[in-house]
C-alpha cells in the first residue's frame, strides 16, 4: 500500500500528474480550481521529474500549448473550471481533430455565463456530446471521490494515448474542493524521447532521416477525404463503448428502483439508499463513471427489473437524457436537480424518489 | 581574362508567369511566352539567354522557387 | 558557347532547396510566401537541422505550409501558434521550433498569445508575413492595413476615424524584455532576399543561446488582395509600405552592436 496523504481533490489532480510522470502541464487559475497549479508550482516537479509546469497568459493559450505538447507525444495536461473549459473548447476540438492524446479537468461550477463557483454539473452536455465545433467526443471520467481524482489521471492518460484522443475528468468544485485521504502511486518515471518516438511515430519530434515527414493536422479539404477521417474518429468512440466503460452498481441486484447520479451526486444519493433501505424500500444506486462512453447496455441490463429510476444531478437535465436513452423507455425515468451551485441532501432526494414512485412523502 | 557564362534551365510547368525574374534580372534574359503551361500560365522563358551571367537573382526572388542556375567560367 | 554546355551538374550554382516537397505551392503568382517559405528551409538546410526542428503552420494563405516544407510541422488554431511553439520548445529544449504566421494570425486574433510568448522570451523564431490584408478569406482588412487603403472591408479606404489605426506590432514586440532580436525585411528584390536570409539565418542561430524570441517581419505583397500585377504589388509595396514599416533590424542583440 502506498503513503496516505490528506489532500483536496485539485491537489490529488495535481500529485498524481507529477507521480504519474506526465511531461507537461499548462494552465491557467480560475475558482474552483486553481490548487492544481498552486500545488504544482508549490511542488516543483521541474527540479525533479522534469515536468513542465507553465502558468499561461489564458486558457485559451494553455489549451493550445497541450496541442503543441501533445502533437510531440508528450504526456501534457490543462485544467480549468467551466468558464475557463468554454474557452477551450476551439483547442479540444482541434485535439480530436488532429488525433491527440491530452487530458483536461474540468472542475464544474455553476453557470451559465460566469455563475458562481460552488458545485455544478451543468458541464455534462459539453464534455459528452462533443463540447466544441465538429464531429468528435472525448473520453469522460467522473470521479466522485478526492482518491478518484488522483487515480483517474493515469486512467484518462492511458485511454487518451490508446485512443489519440483528448481524455477529459469531469469533476465539480466540491469533490475539488473537499479534502479526503489518499493513497499514493509510487513515482512512475517519465518517459524518455527514445520511448516517446517508439510509442508515437506520429509525434512531431523532428524529421529524422529514415522517415517520411509527420504533420499534425486537423485540415483535410477535400470532403472524401474529411469524411473518411470523420469515420476514422467515429470508429474509436464506437471501440470506446465496447471496450472502456466504467460504471459502478451499489445494491442494484435486488432494487426495484434505482438512482442514477455520477460525480459528488453520486455520493449524496449513496447516503440516500442507505435512508430507503433502512425503510425496507429496495433502491439501488447506478453510478456511471465513465460519461463518455456511458454505460447504456450495462444501464439498461439492470433496468429489466426495474419500476423506475430517478436521475439525480446538479443541472437542469442532461443526463438523464442519457439515462432515458439506456434504458429505451421501458420503465418511467424522471429527473431531480438542483441549480446554480446548491446541491441536493439525500433527505430531499428521497422525498422526491418517493413522490415520483410511491405515490407521495 | 576571364568571363562568367551562365544558363538558366526554367521548370516551365511549374511556373505561375508572375514576372518577378524580369526586373531581377541585370541582362534581361528572360521574357514571358505567349503560349501557356499545363496549368494555363504563361511561363518565364531565357529568350536573351547568351546575355546571362549565372548571377542567381532570378532564382532567388522566384517565388516558386521554379529557376536552376548554371555558371561557367571562360578564357576570353 | 553552347547553353546545353554549360547546363551541367558540376556548373550548378543555384537550385531549390531539396527541402521542398515536390507539391507545387498554393500561393498566387508572386507571392511572397513562397520566397521566404524558401528562405526558411535553405537555413535550416544549411545549417543541417532537419531532424532538429518542428515548424508551427498558422491559419491563413500558410495553412498549407506543412504540405510544401519537407520538415516536421503542426497546424495551429488561428493565431494559437506561439502557444504551440512555446510548450513544443519547453518540452524539447534542444529543438529548433519556429512559427509561421500572417499579419491576422500573429497581430490580430493571436495578439495575446505573441505578445506574452515575446514577454516570456520563449526561445523560439517567430516568421511574420506581413501584407496588410487577409489574403486567404478574399482580401479583408487586416490589423496591418495602411491608412487609406482599399479592401473588401475597407472598400473606400481604411478611415482610422472609423476603422482605428494600423498595428506596428513588431515595433511593439521589441520593446518587450523577452525578444532578443527583431528585424524587418522583405522578399521582392534580390538584395532584399539576400538580407532576409542572412535574417532568418540569424534568427535560428540565436535560438543556440536560449536568449529569447527572435522575430523576422517580412513584408510582402498581396497582388492577389492588392489587385495589382506582381511587379506593380512589389512597387506599391516599395512606395506605401515601407515608408510605414521600414525595413532594417529593429533590436539587435548587445554582443553584436559591441
Amino acid at each position: 500500500m502506498g503513503d496516505l496523504k490528506l489532500m483536496k481533490g485539485n491537489e490529488a489532480v495535481a500529485e498524481a500528474a507529477i507521480r504519474a510522470g506526465v511531461d507537461g502541464y499548462f494552465g491557467y487559475p480560475i475558482t474552483p480550481q486553481s490548487e492544481v497549479l498552486e500545488h504544482l508550482m508549490a511542488n516543483k516537479p521541474y527540479e525533479t521529474t522534469g515536468m513542465v509546469v507553465l502558468q499561461a497568459e489564458s486558457e485559451v493559450a494553455a489549451i493550445n500549448m497541450v496541442y503543441g505538447g501533445a502533437s510531440c507525444g508528450r504526456m501534457v495536461m490543462t485544467s480549468s473550471s467551466s468558464p475557463g473549459i468554454s474557452l477551450k473548447q476551439e483547442g479540444i476540438s482541434y485535439l480530436a481533430g488532429s488525433e491527440l492524446p491530452a487530458l483536461i479537468v474540468n472542475v464544474v461550477r455553476g453557470g451559465p455565463g460566469l455563475g458562481d463557483i460552488q458545485p455544478s454539473q451543468g458541464d455534462y452536455f459539453q464534455a459528452t456530446k462533443g463540447g466544441g465545433h465538429g464531429d468528435y467526443r472525448m473520453y469522460v471520467l467522473a470521479p466522485s471521490s478526492v482518491q478518484e481524482m488522483y487515480d483517474f489521471v493515469k486512467i484518462a492518460f492511458d485511454k487518451a494515448f490508446k485512443y489519440r484522443n483528448p481524455s477529459m475528468i469531469l469533476s465539480d468544485g466540491a469533490i475539488g474542493q473537499m479534502m479526503e485521504k489518499v493513497e499514493i502511486s509510487e513515482q512512475t518515471p517519465r518517459r524518455t524521447p527514445e520511448e516517446i518516438e517508439k510509442q508515437c511515430p506520429w509525434a512531431t519530434v523532428g524529421k529524422p532521416t529514415n522517415r517520411q515527414r509527420n504533420i499534425i493536422t486537423s485540415l483535410y479539404l477535400d470532403p472524401y477525404v474529411q469524411e473518411k477521417h470523420v469515420l476514422k474518429i467515429k470508429a474509436k468512440y464506437e471501440r470506446m463503448q465496447k471496450e472502456d466503460v466504467l460504471y459502478e452498481k451499489i445494491k442494484c441486484d435486488d432494487a426495484e428502483y434505482i438512482l442514477v447520479a455520477y460525480g459528488s451526486s453520486a455520493r449524496i444519493a449513496q447516503k440516500t439508499v442507505d435512508i430507503a433501505r433502512k425503510q425496507g424500500i429496495k433502491l439501488g444506486l447506478f453510478r456511471p463513471i465513465t460519461l463518455f462512453p456511458f454505460p447504456s447496455k450495462e444501464l439498461f441490463e439492470v433496468s429489466k427489473h426495474l419500476k423506475g429510476a430517478l436521475a439525480v444531478e446538479l443541472s437542469t437535465g442532461q443526463m438523464v437524457e442519457d439515462v432515458k436513452l439506456a434504458v429505451e423507455c421501458k420503465i418511467p425515468v424522471y429527473h431531480f436537480g438542483r441549480y446554480g451551485g446548491v446541491i441536493h441532501t439525500p433527505v430531499e432526494i428521497f422525498n422526491e424518489f418517493k413522490s415520483k414512485f410511491l405515490g407521495g412523502i | 581574362m576571364a568571363k562568367v557564362k551562365g544558363a538558366i534551365v526554367i521548370d516551365v510547368e511549374r511556373c505561375k508567369g508572375c514576372c518577378v525574374c524580369i526586373p531581377a534580372c541585370p541582362q534581361d534574359v528572360i521574357q514571358i511566352v505567349k503560349e501557356v503551361n499545363g496549368k494555363g500560365y504563361q511561363y518565364a522563358f531565357p529568350a536573351n539567354h547568351d546575355a546571362c551571367t549565372g548571377c542567381i537573382n532570378c532564382a532567388i526572388v522566384c517565388p516558386d522557387g521554379v529557376i536552376t542556375v548554371y555558371r561557367v567560367k571562360v578564357e576570353s | 558557347m553552347d547553353i546545353n554546355e554549360i547546363i551541367k551538374p558540376e556548373n550548378l550554382v543555384y537550385k531549390k532547396t531539396k527541402l521542398f516537397t515536390e507539391k507545387p505551392l498554393s500561393y498566387c503568382p508572386g507571392c511572397g510566401h513562397g520566397t521566404t517559405h524558401r528562405l526558411i528551409l535553405e537555413v535550416i538546410e544549411e545549417m543541417g537541422i532537419v531532424s532538429d526542428t518542428i515548424g508551427i503552420a498558422p491559419v491563413g494563405c500558410a495553412v498549407l505550409a506543412y504540405e510544401f516544407m519537407d520538415i516536421d510541422m503542426q497546424q495551429a488554431a488561428h493565431g494559437r501558434a506561439p502557444a504551440l511553439a512555446t510548450a513544443v520548445k519547453r518540452l524539447m529544449p534542444n529543438k529548433f521550433v519556429f512559427t509561421y504566421q500572417g499579419d491576422g494570425d500573429l497581430a490580430a486574433i493571436g495578439t495575446a498569445e505573441t505578445i506574452h510568448a515575446c514577454n516570456r522570451g520563449e526561445n523560439i523564431t517567430m516568421i511574420f508575413i506581413n501584407n496588410g490584408i487577409y489574403g486567404m478569406t478574399g482580401g479583408q482588412m487586416a490589423p496591418t492595413t495602411l491608412p487609406g487603403m482599399k479592401t473588401s472591408t475597407s472598400p473606400f479606404g481604411r478611415d482610422v476615424r472609423i476603422m482605428g489605426n494600423p498595428l506596428k506590432i513588431t515595433e511593439l514586440l521589441a520593446n518587450l524584455p523577452g525578444t532578443y532580436y527583431v528585424t524587418r525585411q522583405a522578399v521582392h528584390t534580390p538584395n532584399a532576399v539576400r538580407k532576409a536570409k542572412k535574417a532568418i539565418r540569424n534568427a535560428f542561430e540565436y535560438q543556440k543561446l536560449n536568449k529569447g524570441v527572435s522575430f523576422v517581419e517580412v513584408v510582402s505583397n498581396c497582388n492577389s488582395g492588392w489587385k495589382m500585377t506582381p511587379n506593380d504589388a512589389n512597387k506599391w509595396m516599395e512606395e506605401n509600405m515601407f515608408p510605414f514599416y521600414p525595413l532594417g533590424d529593429i533590436k539587435v542583440p548587445q554582443l553584436e552592436k559591441a
